[in-house]
């Protein structure tokens, strides 16, 4: 399974990046959130359950349980604050 | 139905978007519109700057589904949101959301549906630059609030 993964806004900066490409065998939003947890402190930081996080999936807001495609896109961001 | 959503870097003119929105269509009776400006303080802090990032891509997709949305809820005959983002300064103006309708009360409720949706839903995320240092701003849970009314 090939992922493009996104960050946004505060969670781009603690990470450090704004995308990756991640192939891995994982099958929801959750699994994906759980291996990039495993990857060090900077995902720790940014992705961990104190903050909230926001995900989407090919650029719909989305919960854990959504399941991933070869090739879809993920993103993380923080709570909104447009307007 | 005229939907139509831009984001951009550049400002915007207000009177131009609002003749547009209403030009050739003589059933239009009533138009409102809102405009967000930047403030010069929030949260007890002066703002010098304000840089607003966004997800390109989804945040298109997500307002032309709010503007969908608010088709169906409200007799409106248009709509049009216009947000800007990158870097912005005190009273520049940063977002407008204008809506046209036959009478008055669907164009009020209309127009502010769809700020409600627009300040929860779309992926836009504002940095602030104050004396403290540039800090990510929190949402707010009165927004939340105003969404919830909506059902």
């Amino acid at each position: 399974m090939k992922v493009t993964v996104r960050y946004f806004a505060s969670i781009r900066e603690a990470i450090g990046h704004g995308s990756e490409v991640i192939e891995a065998d994982v099958k929801t939003v959750e699994a994906l959130l759980d291996l990039l947890l495993t990857r060090g402190a900077k995902y720790q930081e940014a992705l961990s359950t104190e903050r909230a996080v926001r995900m989407a999936l090919n650029q719909s807001v989305c919960d854990g349980a959504a399941l991933l495609e070869d090739n879809c896109e993920v993103a993380f961001f923080p709570p909104v604050t447009g307007g | 139905m005229r939907l139509s959503v831009s984001i951009q870097t550049e400002d915007f003119d207000v009177s131009h978007e609002l003749a547009h929105l209403r030009s050739n269509d003589a059933r239009v009776g009533a138009v409102c519109s809102f405009v967000g400006t930047v403030r010069e303080r929030n949260e007890g802090s002066d703002v010098s700057s304000m840089e607003l990032e966004h997800y390109p891509g989804m945040t298109e997709k997500s307002i032309t589904a709010m503007m969908e949305e608010a088709a169906k809820r409200f007799d409106i005959h248009g709509a049009r949101v216009i947000h800007r983002i990158g870097l912005l300064q005190p009273q520049d103006q940063i977002v407008l959301v204008a809506v046209t309708s036959a009478h008055r009360g669907m164009s009020f409720q209309a127009c502010e549906f769809l700020m409600d949706y627009l300040k929860t839903q779309a992926p836009f995320w504002k940095k602030e630059v104050t004396p403290e240092g540039a800090r990510w701003v929190d949402a707010r849970v009165s927004d939340d609030k105003a969404l919830a009314r909506w059902g």
